[in-house]
This record gives structure tokens, C-alpha cells and sequence, in this order.
């Protein structure tokens, strides 16, 4: 099956147990994660994830509103967004 | 797997769309109403209803699936029409106001925000189609909440049909009179072209050209603010480097306008047409094209070198745009309509920006004098002359230009008008005082320029 690809992204304040909480999510509902990176950008912790939803139980839009909601827990911003807008942007 | 973006780029893009309103502006479906004339005029308003409601049923639905998947905010939805002087041409009687009323209830059903169609175009002389539409205008404005017209009154080609101009001030200000408890609304919704574009996505000027497919999606990008975040606080830069800047940062916004047209054109099944590559302010602070202009360097705009600084920056626009989409097309370039941009507003209300310096600006970039508001007392021969400059500029330099004039009833020079929302306020600025009345009367053409002849 083809991989749908979308990128997550976490901004927030440093704290314990930010990647474990996205990836319980994550693993609740089928996304497979396929590459994670983190950095400190202007003072925020940022995660980016790659991730593939083809075999999601919930559709993109669903996992938005879930993501947002964990987001709103756990104080910090949660984006899930597809793909190509970045492969758009960015590469030529 | 690698991460195929680094995280500046990932952080980039996040932060044009939360921090820089960067927005895809509109996605508007252009649809032929060619196929619904009929004798009677009440059959075509039904066979024009039906009609736009079945092709854009679901326009906004998939607008809005396609900003939640990306993340990029769209934010209005709209359709465009053939221009109704020819779907009303051979109705024997009626109104041409009625086929305006099944636009507006078409665009409520839908949900669209704005329709546009409601045109004539009149460059080299009328139909009687174009004159009973034309005629319909004041009270079709008056009558309807999102309908805009548009009459192109010029072209490089034909020359300028002074016929038309001097009639479109009448219509102009008859449409401000019968809008004028809502500050002549009717006028923002109105606006006259030289050169008009036929596959044009922005309001007010937006029709569904003759020479354009049964359907199509078009999309209008915006980004000023991103534009001023990418230059901003940098005097030392030189214009090679301030204009290398502004094309990176203009393939970026224009990016996202491609993609948006693509997946739209794929998800409602009808082809993609162009991305008009403009640079739309809003009222947002942030968001305006007046506040780039004074960031390359002018303490405010309308001063002097404002028309270099608006040259350069629209020209770098395009530059960018132009190799990020494969159709650009529209009106494409920088747009500088006083109520919709805070720093626009701001240059007319300290004195700094008057309309003949505006009309300098419009020589440069991309549409015209658009969206200002001028005293109540206005005649109908000054808004003429003034419909008349703007065009004698777009037919000699083989450009768009266009006039949206906002005449408001009461209103004196230093007053405010206010629409709110993308609409904004607009102060009213004063005109020259004397009469070009028997110019404008004259009547018949001025001839095609020189120029016109390339064959």
C-alpha cells in the first residue's frame, strides 16, 4: 500500500515526556512513525516526525483534532500536516 | 528513512502561515454560463442558478478539506461567471437585475463568498446586451449582497470607448446613491477595467472569460507579510540582494498556490487554470503592501521613490512567481487598494499619499486606483476623467489597469468610510476641482495607440 506521508510537528517548552505522549497517540490509532528529529529553535523545543497514515484507523483530519487536543494537555502546539506542502516549498 | 527537510525549512513554512499570514487568498471556479440563454428572461435566471449550484457544489466543501490537510489557510471561496450581457442578450424583456438575483442566490447556496460575471465588455462599442446590463448595474449592486460586476471599457487593441467611460460615471455614482446607507457599498463591487484579464481569481474584477474551458479552478495567492518578514531589518542589503530575497520568497507563496490549484482542479475533477501570483494586502496589521515599500527604505509611502520601490518589488514578484507554477496568469502582480491595506490607509491619512502619486504607482504594478474613496459631491464628469487616465495608462503600456471608485453620499474630504472585514476602511481623499467635463463627453473612441499594431 502507498505510503501517505504527513509531517508533525511539536513546538512548545522543554519538558519530560513530550515524545512519549505524541507517540502513545500516535501508536493508538496506527501511524506509523517513520523518522523523528528534534531541535531547539529560538529558545522552543521542536519536534518534527515523519510519519505515515496509510494504515491510520482515523483519517488526517481526525488525527488533527486528536493531536490538537493532546497539544492543549500537555501545553504545547501540535501541527499534522501533509506532506507536499513542504515538498512544494521547499524542493524545487 | 531521512528526514527530507531540515528543521528551518519545516519551522519556515510554520511560521508564514501563523506568524506572516501567508494564505492561499481564493480558490475561484470559473464556470460557462454559455449554454443557459433562453428567450425568456425568468427560464435563463433558472437555468444560471441551477447551473452554478450543480458545477459548484462542492467548491467550498473541498476548499476547506484541502486547508485542514496542508495546514494553509484559505480563505475565500468563490465563483466567476461569462460576462451576463451576453447570457441576458437574447431574453425579448425583463430585467437584467433578475439574472443578478440568481447569481446572489446561487453564491448563498453554494456558500461562496463572492461571485463575479456581473460584466460587460464594451472596449470597442455595446450590444444591447452590454447596454441593458449596464443599465441594470445601480440597482443590481443595491439589490445583491455578493455579486460584482466589472466593465472593460479599453484595450490595448481597441482603444478606449469614451462612450463607456463617460457612462460609467453615472453608473458609479447612481450605484453609490442607492448604496449610500451602507456608505456605497455597491461601488466596492464595481470596478472598470482597462485590459481586463479573463481568467482573473480576485474580486471585484473576476469573470469566466470566453476564450476559457466549461470549467476551471483558479487560485490567488497572498503574502505580503511574508514578503516584508524576509526583508525587514536589513537597510545594508543592496537592491541585488533585496530583489534576489523578494523571487525566493515569491516562489515559496507561489508554491503553495500551485499545489492548492492542482489538488482543487483534481479533487473537483475540471482543470486547473493559472495561479494569479499577486501580492494581496489585507487590513491585518502585518499584512500590507505599503509597510514593504517603506521597509526598503521610505520613511512613508506615497513619498518620493515610492514608484521606483513598487517597480522593483513587483517585478521581483514575478520573477519568483513566474518559475514556481507552471500557468501563471490573472491580474499577477502587487496590489495596492487604499482600504484593504493598514499602510496604505496610514500614508493617506497623515498626507502623504494623494491620488496623483497613486496613479504613478499604478503604472508599475499590477491593477490600479482601486478602492478609495473620494467626497460625495463628486461629478459624474470627474469620475470620467478619472476612469479615463487610468485606462490611457493600461492601453499604452499593454497593461490591466482598472478603477473601483468609492463616491460616498455625505461624505467630505478627512472623513472615514468603513466596511469592515476584507473590505476595510477607506479615508477620503480630496480631487482635483476642475471640470473635464466637455472632454469626457466628447464621445466615440480614442484610437487604438501605435503600440496595438505588432502584426
Amino acid at each position: 500500500m502507498e505510503k501517505k506521508r504527513v509531517i508533525v510537528t511539536v513546538i512548545g517548552e522543554d519538558r519530560v515526556g513530550i515524545i512519549a505522549a505524541v507517540a502513545e497517540v500516535l501508536a493508538k490509532y496506527q501511524v506509523n512513525i517513520l523518522d523523528i528529529s528534534q531541535t531547539i529553535l529560538q529558545d522552543f523545543f521542536t519536534m518534527m516526525m515523519i510519519v505515515d497514515i496509510s494504515k491510520s484507523t482515523v483519517s488526517l483530519q481526525a488525527l488533527q483534532d486528536i493531536l490538537k487536543t493532546l497539544g492543549e494537555q500537555i501545553g504545547m502546539q501540535i501541527h499534522a500536516q501533509h506532506e507536499d506542502i513542504f515538498r512544494f516549498m521547499h524542493r524545487i | 528513512m531521512a528526514l527530507n527537510y531540515s528543521a528551518e525549512e519545516i519551522m519556515q513554512t510554520i511560521r508564514m502561515v501563523q506568524a506572516e499570514n501567508l494564505d492561499i487568498r481564493t480558490i475561484t471556479m470559473g464556470i460557462s454560463l454559455r449554454d443557459c440563454c433562453h428567450e425568456e428572461m425568468s427560464v435563463a435566471s433558472r437555468k444560471v442558478f441551477d447551473k452554478i449550484c450543480k458545477k459548484a457544489e462542492k467548491l467550498v466543501a473541498t476548499g476547506e478539506a484541502i486547508s485542514r490537510e496542508y495546514g494553509i489557510p484559505i480563505i475565500n471561496k468563490r465563483i466567476s461567471v461569462t460576462p451576463i450581457s451576453m447570457i441576458g442578450e437574447s431574453c425579448a424583456n425583463g430585467s437584467y437585475v433578475e439574472l443578478a438575483v440568481a447569481l446572489d442566490k446561487a453564491a448563498q447556496e453554494t456558500g461562496v463568498n463572492f461571485i463575479g460575471g456581473f460584466s460587460a465588455l464594451v472596449h470597442k462599442g455595446y450590444t444591447s446586451g452590454d447596454r441593458r446590463l449596464i443599465d441594470a448595474i445601480p440597482q443590481a449592486m443595491a439589490e445583491t449582497d455578493r455579486v460584482c460586476s466589472s466593465i472593460n471599457i479599453g484595450t490595448t487593441k481597441a482603444g478606449i470607448n469614451m462612450d463607456a467611460v463617460c457612462q460609467m460615471g453615472h453608473v458609479i455614482k447612481k450605484t453609490a446613491e442607492l448604496t449610500k446607507d451602507r456608505d456605497a457599498i455597491g461601488c466596492a463591487k464595481l470596478v472598470v477595467f482597462c485590459n481586463a484579464p479573463e481568467d482573473n481569481p480576485f474580486m471585484a474584477g473576476s469573470f469566466h472569460g470566453v476564450g476559457e474551458p466549461e470549467t476551471v479552478i483558479n487560485v490567488g495567492v497572498s503574502g505580503p507579510g511574508v514578503v516584508l518578514a524576509a526583508i525587514r531589518n536589513h537597510p545594508e542589503w543592496d537592491f541585488n540582494t533585496l530583489a534576489s530575497v523578494i523571487k525566493r520568497t515569491a516562489f515559496k507563496i507561489t508554491r503553495m498556490g500551485e499545489l492548492v490549484g492542482r489538488e482543487a482542479g483534481r479533487r473537483l475533477d475540471m482543470p486547473f487554470g493559472i495561479v494569479d501570483l499577486s501580492l494581496a494586502p489585507t487590513p491585518a496589521i502585518g499584512d500590507s503592501v505599503a509597510d514593504i515599500l517603506e521597509a526598503m527604505g521610505l520613511e512613508r509611502v506615497g513619498g518620493h521613490g515610492t514608484t521606483a520601490a513598487l517597480a522593483m518589488l513587483n517585478d521581483a514578484v514575478k520573477k519568483g512567481g513566474a518559475m514556481a507554477s507552471s500557468n501563471v496568469g490573472g491580474l499577477s502582480g502587487a496590489f495596492i487598494p487604499i482600504s484593504e491595506d493598514a499602510g496604505m490607509i496610514r500614508a493617506v491619512e497623515e498626507g502623504a499619499l494623494c491620488l496623483d502619486k497613486l496613479e504613478a504607482m499604478t503604472c508599475v504594478c499590477s491593477v490600479g486606483l482601486d478602492m478609495f474613496a473620494v467626497p460625495g459631491d463628486t461629478t459624474a464628469e470627474v469620475i470620467s476623467a478619472i476612469i479615463a487616465d487610468e485606462a490611457a495608462i493600461g492601453m499604452i503600456n499593454k497593461k490591466t489597469t482598472a478603477v473601483r471608485i468609492l463616491p460616498v453620499p455625505g461624505k467630505k474630504v478627512g472623513d472615514q468610510v468603513e466596511f469592515g472585514g476584507l473590505l476595510g476602511r477607506a479615508p477620503v481623499m480630496p480631487l482635483h476641482p476642475y471640470d473635464p467635463g466637455i472632454f469626457v463627453k466628447r464621445g466615440g473612441r480614442i484610437p487604438a495607440p501605435i503600440c496595438a499594431l505588432t502584426n
